[in-house]
């Protein structure tokens, strides 16, 4: 082993160094939801086959990640967009401000539905009701006055119309935003529709404590939390045939195969009925861009525009293609971009 | 000859019968070497469970079912100024060749006679990469636009496990993806000799693609950014590792700080790699301003991860060089570097050789810390060549893995198989050098 052999290697990695961080970066760099990097993979494909621009980066690891990240500063080392699968919070716009992100630009690009299948082939799941889910998954239910556990444990003791089979159900982990959603337009509503929320309120609770009583899930093994992706909800799924998931709308249009989807209020899931709204559990997804990056890093404004655009995620664009709902105000959208709105600007 | 009568009667205790306790003794040589091999068989199993359904899942990625197809390069669509300058050709994106591949598929089925009855849609057969792979032709030939040319294509995904065995015509009938008449005309094209399956090295060498299109993804960024790391590990862990246990275990007094660093070495082995990942991020990342997802940082931190256990083994090594060598030298008037470098280290080389390739190919397989400096991402660009490449983004090997788990579709699952094997075909080669390094140059005294 020779010295002059091994200082020569650190030498020039350190001249690598130096040389290196003098230069730009080239790409975009993007992180965040995971329910939105299947779309943001497509679309940066395309944008790097289509035009002179580098392929942006894209990495995953969820929206309050993603956030987290794109909060941390401006500067060539922090991302310049964070997908999300919710809105902003109040917090993280702060968190931003903090760290001198104060222009921020929303980019809504399309909605995203949430559907509940079972295995193909496994009991008859057809057609569920937010209520059924609600008398389900409670962790309590008001009965005569006060409230009890949940004393369901079979499906049939929701709802006679349902198959006869142990209640057994998959649904996102709270790490996820999908669980938001998921409490919101099917367990709250579920306990509205229900008379749960009523009978709480005649029992003299306050608004509050009503909503978190109706959105408190049992954690007796009926329902299991799955903090991974939907390729373990459907493991889950098939190893478990009288088991019910809850998935994305693209997940299960790529699965159909294997997936038995249920109808929910009365509709069927699909592109149509949840742009049309009729489908009552869908959520819009989110890009968020620093606005002090354009023009700094290039090929970031394109990206934008380009990801919006109605070829990309118009009515019958590959996005929609692969199950996103495209969002009827899309030329707003773009518009926004065109003229780089912030938030902060949309508000005033 | 007199027989000599047992001066102990009827005692046992001939060497020929074996008497009661050395029965007991026996039986319990019998059951313990009975579970040690039922350790060993414990052991077998899980490791042929594991290969047989990586092998199992894996071995189809490597072939590729590719279809034939005339594709007519109308200047309508891509010219519409009628010009040729590749500027205006390039205006056209990728979506805007799909229709040419539909009249591609229309006019194979018209060449070939097929007839099936309610086909919809047949381009559906033909993977969303040979729009990429047409345009990409045409922008380095803009004189052939307005004629025809040969492409071979991937098929889709559906297409593709059809002839694997995973998608059945009863399963695509319940499929959104694949309709039966799809995989009808398939069949219909590969009696007409234009569709084939065959090796697919674009598995090896090329770029991660997208969710659409599971069949054109490849693992060559990957082992890219894999090889990359490794050089930056090497260059960095070996030399100072090498130094560190030179110094500690050849000049170094013992005394409380040495002994508070060998502690430190020793409980640096064992922690969790997620660790160095925090680490990387807060310093190579935030601190030094370094990029994201980039090999460098990557490289930085699994040398972070490799060095105690380059240290412990080159420690190892040299302590295992007999002290006869030392003093020998030292006697004839060498000095105490001298004895070293020209005596020592060359002898326990090999050692620590085998010590460094393990400690590679540790950090060749992991993955934990990779998830904080950002290089579990989609990249489809190959990093320029080194030096500058360290700082493009790219992935690594075991990263590859876990993103195409992650995918909704289930050809996916077989690429991240197929990946899993490409990984341990390198950690073989490795430990396979490292044992053959020791058997070689290894000295015994």
């Amino acid at each position: 082993m020779s010295f002059v052999k091994t200082t020569a290697s650190v030498a020039i990695l350190a001249a690598a160094a130096t040389a290196a961080s003098a230069q730009g970066r080239e790409q975009v760099q993007v992180a965040g939801s995971s329910t939105v990097l299947p779309y943001a993979n497509i679309v940066a494909e395309a944008f790097g086959e289509s035009y002179d621009f580098p392929t942006p980066v894209i990495q995953s690891g969820g929206s309050s990640a993603g956030l987290k990240q794109f909060c941390e500063g401006v500067g060539e080392n922090t991302i310049d967009i964070a997908n999300a699968s919710r809105p902003i919070r109040d917090t993280e716009i702060e968190a931003c401000a903090a760290n001198g992100v104060n222009d921020i630009i929303e980019v809504r690009i399309g909605y995203d539905g949430i559907v509940f299948a079972s295995q193909q082939g496994g009991p008859e799941f057809t057609a569920f009701e937010p209520a059924q889910w609600y008398q389900a998954m409670a962790a309590e239910l008001p009965q005569d006055g006060e409230m009890v556990a949940n004393p369901n444990t079979n499906w049939t003791d929701v709802d006679s119309s349902l198959p006869d089979v142990e209640i057994l159900a998959f649904i996102p982990g709270t790490k996820h935003g999908t669980r938001e959603v998921f409490e919101e337009k099917v367990i709250l509503q579920g306990c509205e529709d229900s008379g749960a929320m009523q009978s709480m309120m005649d029992m003299g609770m306050d608004e509050d404590a009503t909503e978190e009583a109706c959105m408190a899930v049992r954690n007796d093994g009926a329902a299991v939390d799955i903090d991974g992706d939907y390729t373990e909800t459907l493991a889950r799924i098939e190893s478990n045939p009288n088991g019910v998931g809850v998935f994305g709308l693209s997940f299960y249009e790529n699965n159909t195969d294997v997936l038995n989807v249920a109808t929910m209020g009365g509709v069927e899931p699909s592109t149509e009925t949840i742009s049309s709204g009729e489908y009552p559990v869908s959520r819009p997804l989110y890009f968020y861009v620093k606005k002090a990056h354009i023009g700094v890093i290039p090929g970031l404004k394109e990206f934008a525009a380009f990801f919006v655009n109605d070829q990309v995620a118009g009515q019958g664009g590959p996005l929609a293609d692969y199950g996103l709902v495209p969002d009827p105000e899309l030329a707003q959208t773009q518009q926004k971009i065109e003229n780089e709105t912030t938030m902060s600007q949309e508000a005033s | 000859m007199v027989d000599i009568p047992d001066s102990r009667g009827t005692s046992t205790s001939s060497i020929l019968t074996a008497d009661k306790r050395t029965k007991k003794r026996n039986a319990a040589e019998k059951r313990f070497r009975f579970y040690g091999l039922a350790a060993i068989c414990i052991g077998l199993s899980a490791l042929v469970m594991l290969l047989a359904s990586i092998l199992y899942q894996g071995i189809p990625a490597f072939t590729q079912t590719k279809v034939t197809l005339e594709v007519p390069l109308s200047a309508d669509v891509l010219d519409p100024e009628g010009n040729r300058d590749p500027e205006d050709i390039a205006k056209v994106i990728t979506f805007g060749y799909a229709g040419l591949i539909e009249e591609a598929v229309e006019n194979a089925i018209e060449e070939y006679g097929i007839e099936i009855e309610g086909l919809d849609d047949p381009a559906a057969i033909v993977s969303k990469q040979a729009s990429a792979q047409v345009r990409n032709w045409v922008l380095k030939n803009p004189e052939a636009v307005g004629g025809t040319q040969q492409f071979s294509f991937y098929t889709t995904s559906r297409i593709d496990q059809y002839y694997k065995g995973k998608v059945t015509m009863a399963s695509a009938e319940l499929d959104s993806q694949i309709s039966i008449e799809q995989i009808q005309l398939a069949e219909a094209l590969e009696e007409a000799g234009a569709l084939e399956r065959g090796f697919n090295w674009d598995f090896i060498f090329a770029p991660d693609a997208s969710d659409q299109r599971p069949e054109a993804a490849g693992l060559g960024v990957a082992i890219i950014g894999s090889a990359y790391m490794m050089l930056i590990v090497l260059c960095l862990a070996l030399p100072i590792g090498v130094a560190a246990s030179i110094y500690l275990e050849e000049f170094a007094p013992t005394n409380r700080l040495t002994d508070i660093i060998e502690v430190n070495i020793s409980n640096l082995a064992a922690v969790p790699s997620i660790v160095f990942g925090i680490l990387g991020l807060a310093i190579f990342i935030n601190f030094a301003g370094l990029p994201q997802s980039a090999p460098i940082v990557g490289g930085l931190v699994l040398t972070l991860m490799t060095l105690p256990t380059i240290i412990i083994s080159t420690r190892a090594a040299l302590k295992s060089v007999p002290p006869s060598i030392r003093d020998a030298a030292l006697g004839v008037g060498a000095s105490k570097m001298q004895s070293v470098f020209h005596h020592v280290l060359p002898l326990a080389g090999p050692g620590i050789l085998t010590g460094t390739i393990i400690g590679l190919a540790q950090a060749l397989g992991e993955t934990a810390p990779l998830l904080l400096i950002g290089m579990v991402a989609f990249v489809t660009e190959y990093p320029d060549a080194p030096p500058d490449g360290f700082f493009d983004p790219a992935t690594a090997l075991p990263v590859q893995v876990f993103n195409w788990t992650q995918r909704a579709d289930p050809a996916f699952a077989e690429r991240a198989s197929g990946a899993i094997i490409v990984l341990l075909v390198f950690l073989a080669i490795m430990n396979i050098t490292a044992i053959l390094l020791r058997r070689r140059f290894e000295r015994r005294w």
